[in-house]
């Protein structure tokens, strides 16, 4: 009995162990649930037992194969024209390459504006703008692209400057050609209510180039959707972005403004009657009225009259300078004025326009300048830039002002980048990469004839992450012809030569150009044949180039002043303590500025360099510092360049002729006018070697020459 | 397991110790009892623990099922269809953004619906492959990725796992009636569905012919007049070949061929051209084909001819610089990946084709784009591109390759982020990080500062002065920075904590505002913190010993600071070197003719690096530095110098740098264990940075008529290097 007790207890206690370990393992179980869910994410996609037998998605045959050769290319391209119209343009189809094969390459042509034509004050300046490019020819048998002469910008019916009969005109032209190869410039079209996309006449193969235009319409690779602009936008120069310093914390008074009309009725007043809801009258200023139209007392609701005080309580100037954000929503259209404002006033927009093709699409990377909303999230806005850090407002901001300048500033920019974005699609593989237009000097400036590879342009070493090249080529400009061996410019060679970073020297006679195959080095020294120089001050000044790729580094400086008397720009060789220009009879400069010099310059600038054999290297100052809008640099020298009397005495140097100093102001002024603004940037510093005249001995200091009189 | 075993083991120990003081009868009885109550105990035991492992009993099923067991799902005749594919659909008109919200972290959620074999009527299949080992590849990799939700009623995508890869194997009308029978399909809202191989014989459409109304479609082998911009994602074929055949990485350059065509399906009119191009060009090109004698089959895949030699494919792209990838009937072709794998800079020649990701990468950096048309000029073409750019191209090519096109991870990944910087475009991820491969990320810098600004004088710069107790030291300091005209106000950083400031009464009297600031802590990188006080965007850094610096010296840094806003601007210059005996770097403060570092007891900067230094310094050097109370110049100018790339610009002569008063304190900087320490502060964060960012130069600025022959009253800067 005690033994069957005993087993009976045993049993029992068996039991008890195993309700236990039952429990026990149950609530281990849960909560292994509960905590393993938390920490990691479930994975439902099962991990198949057969998935190693699964087949391949198509067999290797058939992928190499590619659904065989296909049909006949010949007959396919043919098809494809028939096809592909109208508004299923693209460039393969609607644009006729071989107009721009010829000798000439990319022309462009405008039609002559018929007797008595009225052309409005922005399709006159697209105008100028085409005729003073490059690009501008008169004669259409050259040309590759046809702009019209009929002002096309207006399309709207309403407006005064609606031309009729649009169609029955172009049909007029000989060499309309359906719109093949023609750009039609259009900043309104539509009209009250809907604002369609409509032109009212048929644009047929024509490239558009439209503000406002909406993605559903837009033909990819074959419009270009351009920015709304007034009519007071400057032709060129333009004034520079409001951006002057990069304060930290970025944050301004205002997060977010917007100060505008509000739509009651129609279209775009879905988003422009709900503005008003984000307005917090602290940081977020959003102002809306409703006072705008002939009857809009008739829509007029609650709010109007309240909104009407609020809005005139601030105003839109003050809150651009002083509001971190602003909203750019749309309006009737998709594009508005506010949008070329605000990056002007480096107040990051932030879009609320759904549809919108952005300007210059193609090329702008726009998600680097712009936070793009989304009209259906208005609300989300506030919380949105909210969250946006510090580092990433300042990079925002200073690319608003980067593309202000590069392609919005002026109607020139505009139209100009218009063009060489058509060009970049016709010579495809002789064009602008995404970085090149996107990074610092902007597109424009960057001639992609010159080359396509980036480590060939002075503006790119840094983020490339690589440094300009150890050596340099010495191009020496003569006149005098060679007679004796002790001729300055023989000694000039040798001094040159004795550098251990020279790998050529180009002697250039009676103002020969250069050509640029023959200088293999990005480097280039550009000297004067009676320039005087140590090898080892070119040595020092060539290693400050290295860190200046972009800049022109010179020894001796001049400046350029304002004459408030005579109301133009002076020029003065006098010691002074700031300069704004280095000669180029001695100074170092990255050898695409000779190809910037050459091919992107008009040719009446360049015409009036030979003429005058003067003011080259005024030119070149100005142009180097219109790209990079920094000073030049000067370097440390022995002795003042050339301001001594000249050895051979005989010949008087052109410097010293007054005519010639007069031809100086004269250039400086003519240049300035046609840059439309002033690029020169004075510089209060020179670069010495860093032991420069310190009391050490001169064992120990490297550009020892430098400080012997 | 283990544990259970263990268990099991200590009962039959336990069990046969009380077992033979029992009855025979009774014995058998309960040994047989004691065995079952044993082994239920293991066997529940396994039941128990085994889903442990693995969270839950139902994923235990789904696990260890197989493809064919996924539940079967018979599509009736009369199932309603989608209408086909809108053309005019944007994000805007037919994507449920709603559904995406805004969230944090700025990541959309995606879905993926559970596997399920479709069949008609009659039990065929819609598909004749059904689940790919491809399209299991990517929906495995996208449960694994952080897009993943399992909360169907918060994902802001759908992914049907129906595969669609290959049009080639689908039933058209039954796979769109099997997706229009998805749960949330709502007319294809927010789906995304994957294809590469769209179209069928004979025309090939461009994309898939399946109707899939609004759902996105991500596809390879779109055409312009097909591809809706902004909504449809481009994406490659994939090449199954880069999984089995291992192409080492090759050191960009020149190849043995310069131009290679290795396709077997090219239509006979452009064969006639290339072979046309041969014959101008010689061994220059190499035009293969396939084999005509070998058997059919793998063989037949791997291996190409020309003129009876046979190559291997695809390391025969290995030795060529350009690959032709010509359109077939098809404008996608898995060879395009190949040519990249094998970092060959691909020649496309396929009119209208929307390169792979082209809303994203910039396919001009790594291949060559020419008109169908144009394929008689192409060796010209190809040669006017300079020899370094196509270095780049290739090293360009084959990081494409590896980031997004070498496994269907790498495909659906790249789309998922593409789609999900159109919803958050406000985080979206910016061309560099898109295009440049990771060497050139290493390499290159973007500085926070790029736009070229020369900063107005007005509003002048703030001098911060660290001081600890040196009061008549600091008084003087005060005293000269304040004749300098652009000063715009002082701050004291009062570093010392047992000891207050002086009266306000007794400070020298200063025509711009000064304030105090008392630290917590006495740490070297107070001096760097970005105070809410400091206004101006320069910033004057100042020890309270630096008593030798005349007012046109500083006003002259300031203005040499307005030129380099976003440089160290300083007067004692330093030079790291690098010490060949010992292997490392080395700390220089003698007379040198190079400078690489400024000392920030005298130094101009931006207020923005303040901020960098507090918060963005890099590993733990902030710590260190206050640990050793030591390098905090040093730490500033490795920061500058690796954001910005660029040296900093020492002003103005040598100067003795010593006050003749304080000898016992400041002879410690010359103290040798001084030098060795801040060498190793050098090389500690030359190994944190992993790079040696300092950048040498050997100029320094100095007013224009420095030295120079001219009267000095006429000179804006003329007490400049007095000693």
């Amino acid at each position: 009995m005690q033994a069957r007790k005993k087993y009976v207890l045993l049993g029992l206690c068996m039991c008890c162990w195993l309700l236990l370990y039952y429990w026990g393992g149950l609530q281990e179980r849960l909560l292994g649930l509960i905590t393993h869910r938390r920490g990691e994410v479930a994975r439902p996609w099962p991990n198949w037992l057969d998935r190693d037998l699964l087949p391949g998605y198509a067999d290797q045959a058939e992928l190499q194969n590619a659904g065989g050769p296909g049909d006949s290319p010949r007959q396919r391209r043919q098809s494809w024209a028939g096809i592909y119209k109208d508004s299923r343009c693209r460039m393969d189809t609607c644009f006729d390459f071989a107009r721009c094969q010829g000798q000439s390459g990319f022309r462009v042509y405008i039609y002559p504006p018929e007797k008595g034509e009225r052309v409005s004050e922005s399709y006159r300046k697209i105008l100028t703008s085409v005729a003073e490019s490059r690009y501008f020819t008169s004669d259409p048998r050259e040309a590759c692209l046809f702009v019209l002469g009929i002002d096309t910008l207006d399309r709207d019916q309403l407006s005064m400057q609606f031309v009729p009969n649009m169609d029955e005109r172009i049909r007029g032209y000989p060499l309309w050609n359906d719109g093949r190869n023609h750009v039609i410039f259009n900043l309104y079209s539509g009209t009250w209510p809907n604002y369609t996309e409509d032109l009212g006449f048929n644009v047929g193969q024509a490239i558009l180039a439209k503000a406002s235009l909406n993605t559903e319409h837009f033909r990819p690779g074959f419009d270009i959707s351009i920015p709304l602009f007034s009519k007071e936008h400057p032709q060129k120069g333009g004034e520079r972005g409001w951006l002057v310093r990069n304060t930290v914390p970025p944050r301004r008074k205002y997060l977010l403004m917007f100060k505008g009309k509000r739509y009651l009725t129609g279209i775009g007043s879905d988003t422009r009657n709900a503005l008003h809801h984000i307005h917090n009258g602290k940081d977020i200023v959003s102002l809306t009225t409703c006072r705008h139209g002939k009857d809009w007392e008739k829509h007029k609701d609650a709010r109007c009259d309240h909104d009407n005080q609020e809005y005139e309580r601030f105003d839109y100037q003050e809150l651009l300078h002083n509001s971190t954000f602003c909203l750019v929503p749309r309006g009737r259209r998709l594009g508005s004025f506010r949008f070329l404002e605000s990056l002007q006033a480096a107040c990051i927009p932030v879009l609320l326009s759904n549809g919108w093709e952005l300007p210059f699409s193609d090329v702008i990377q726009w998600n680097q300048a712009v936070i793009e909303g989304d009209e259906r999230l208005l609300l989300q806005v506030p919380s949105t830039v909210r969250a946006v850090d510090i580092t990433r407002v300042l990079a925002l901001r200073q690319r608003t002002q980067m593309l202000w300048e590069a392609y919005f500033s002026s109607v020139d920019k505009i139209v100009l980048t218009t063009l060489e974005i058509i060009k970049d699609r016709v010579y495809s593989h002789i064009s602008r990469n995404k970085f090149m237009w996107n990074a610092l000097p902007g597109g424009l400036l960057v001639l992609p004839e010159y080359s396509t590879h980036l480590a060939h342009y002075p503006f790119y070493y840094l983020n490339l992450g690589i440094s300009p090249g150890q050596e340099f080529t010495a191009v020496i400009h003569a006149t005098s012809p060679l007679v004796s061996q002790s001729q300055p410019i023989m000694k000039l060679l040798q001094v040159v030569s004795k550098s251990k970073y020279c790998s050529q020297i180009i002697i250039l006679w009676n103002s020969e150009k250069p050509e640029q195959s023959t200088i293999e080095t990005e480097a280039v020294l550009s000297l004067d044949e009676d320039t005087v120089l140590l090898t080892s001050e070119i040595n020092f000044a060539f290693h400050v180039w290295r860190s200046f790729p972009e800049r022109i580094v010179g020894y001796p400086p001049r400046s350029h002043f304002w004459d408030p008397v005579k109301k133009a720009w002076g020029y003065t060789s006098k010691w002074t303590n700031e300069y704004s220009i280095v000669l180029t009879g001695a100074a170092f400069y990255h050898r695409y500025y000779h190809h910037l010099f050459s091919h992107y310059l008009p040719s009446s600038l360049r015409a009036l360099v030979d003429r005058t054999s003067n003011c080259e290297d005024i030119l070149i100052n100005f142009l180097v510092s219109s790209v990079t809008h920094l000073p030049p640099i000067k370097v440390a020298q022995r002795k003042q360049y050339k301001e001594m009397p000249t050895l051979q005495g005989t010949k008087m140097a052109p410097w010293a002729n007054p005519e010639h100093f007069t031809q100086r102001q004269e250039c400086v002024n003519t240049f300035a006018s046609w840059f439309g603004y002033m690029p020169l940037v004075h510089s209060q510093f020179r670069l010495d070697p860093v032991l420069f005249k310190d009391h050490v001995s001169v064992l120990r200091k490297r550009y020892k020459d430098l400080e012997r009189v | 397991m283990v544990l259970i075993m263990c268990a099991s083991v200590k009962y039959g120990s336990r069990g046969p110790a009380l077992i033979p003081r029992m009855k025979t009868k009774h014995r058998i009885y309960y040994i047989t009892l004691f065995s079952v109550v044993l082994l239920g105990l293991i066997a529940t035991g396994i039941f128990q623990f085994w889903p442990h492992s693995i969270e839950s009993s139902a994923e235990w099923s789904l696990d260890r099922r197989s493809v064919h067991d996924a539940p079967l799902v018979r599509i009736p005749m009369s199932s309603p269809i989608s209408e086909r594919g809108d053309l005019s659909c944007r994000m805007h008109t037919c994507f449920d953004v709603y559904r995406c919200g805004y969230n944090p972290k700025n990541k959309i959620k995606v879905y993926i619906y559970p596997l399920q074999r479709f069949v008609d009527e009659v039990g065929v299949p819609i598909s004749s492959t059904g689940l790919s080992r491809e399209y299991n590849d990517l929906l495995s990799a996208i449960s694994d990725s952080d897009f993943y939700s399992d909360d169907v009623s918060r994902a802001c995508l759908f992914i049907p796992s129906i595969d669609v890869l290959n049009q080639n194997s689908l039933r058209i009308r039954e796979t769109a009636q099997a997706l229009a029978m998805l749960p949330r399909w709502d007319k294809g809202t927010n789906h995304l569905l994957f294809n590469m191989l769209p179209g069928g014989p004979p025309d090939y459409n461009t994309a898939l012919d399946v109707p899939r109304d609004r759902a996105l479609l991500a596809g390879g082998g779109f055409s312009t007049w097909t591809y809706r911009q902004g909504y449809d994602v481009s994406i490659p074929v994939y090449s199954p070949l880069s999984a089995e055949v291992d192409l080492p990485e090759r050191q960009p350059g020149p190849r043995r061929y310069f131009i290679l065509s290795s396709q077997t399906a090219i239509h006979r009119e452009y064969r006639v051209e290339l072979e046309r191009l041969k014959e101008e060009n010689g061994e220059a090109l190499l035009l293969l084909d396939k084999c005509s004698n070998l058997s059919q089959g793998l063989a037949s895949v791997r291996n190409r001819c020309y003129k009876g030699q046979v190559y291997d494919y695809p390391q025969i792209l290995q030795e060529s610089s350009f690959c032709v990838v010509l359109r077939g009937a098809r404008l996608g072709q898995a060879t395009l990946s190949d040519v990249l794998q094998a970092g060959c800079v691909p020649v496309i020649m396929a009119d209208s084709y929307i390169l792979p990701f082209s809303e994203v990468l910039d396919w001009k950096r790594a291949s060559v784009v020419i008109p169908e048309e144009k394929l008689p000029e192409m060796y010209t073409i190809l040669k006017s591109i300079p020899h370094r750019q196509v270095e780049e191209m290739q090293r360009q090519a084959r990081w494409f390759w590896e980031a997004y096109f070498s496994s269907m991870k790498a495909i659906g990944m790249t789309t998922l982020q593409i789609i999900n910087d159109r919803i958050y475009p406000y985080a979206a991820r910016t061309y560099e990080e898109w295009n440049n491969p990771p060497v050139v990320k290493w390499t290159s810098v973007n500085s926070p500062l790029f736009l070229p600004l020369i900063p107005p004088r007005s509003p002048g710069f703030t001098a911060v002065v660290l001081t600890y107790d040196r009061i008549e030291s600091l008084f003087r300091v005060i005293t000269e920075i304040s004749k300098v005209p652009s000063l715009a106000k002082l701050l004291v950083v009062w570093n010392n904590q047992n000891k207050s400031p002086p009266e306000e009464s007794l400070w020298p009297k200063v025509a711009v505002p000064l304030k105090v600031l008392r630290t917590k802590e006495n740490k070297l990188s107070n001096r760097f913190f970005p105070f809410d006080e400091i206004e101006t965007e320069a910033v004057l850094a100042i020890d309270d010993d630096i008593i030798m610096l005349t007012s046109d010296e500083l006003q002259f840094g300031y203005e040499v600071w307005r030129e380099f806003p976003d440089r160290l601007v300083g007067y004692p210059g330093r030079l790291h070197l690098w010490d060949h005996e010992m292997g490392k770097w080395k700390y220089e403060s003698e007379w040198t003719n190079e400078v690489s570092m400024v000392l920030t007891g005298a130094a101009f900067y931006h207020k923005y690096f303040n901020y960098l230094y507090t918060y963005k310094m890099p590993g733990d050097i902030k710590n260190w530095v206050d640990a050793h109370m030591n390098c905090e110049d040093i730490a500033m100018n490795f920061l500058v110098a690796n954001i910005t790339g660029k040296a900093p610009i020492k002003v103005t002569p040598r100067k003795k740098f010593k006050c003749p008063e304080c000898t016992a304190i400041d002879g410690l900087s010359l103290d040798q264990t001084h030098m060795v320490e801040r060498s190793e502060c050098i090389n500690k964060f030359a190994s944190v940075f992993g790079t040696m960012p300092l950048k040498v130069v050997e100029h320094r600025a100095d007013p224009v008529l420095y030295k120079d022959d001219f009267p000095e009253k006429l000179k804006s800067f003329p007490n400049i290097g007095s000693l």
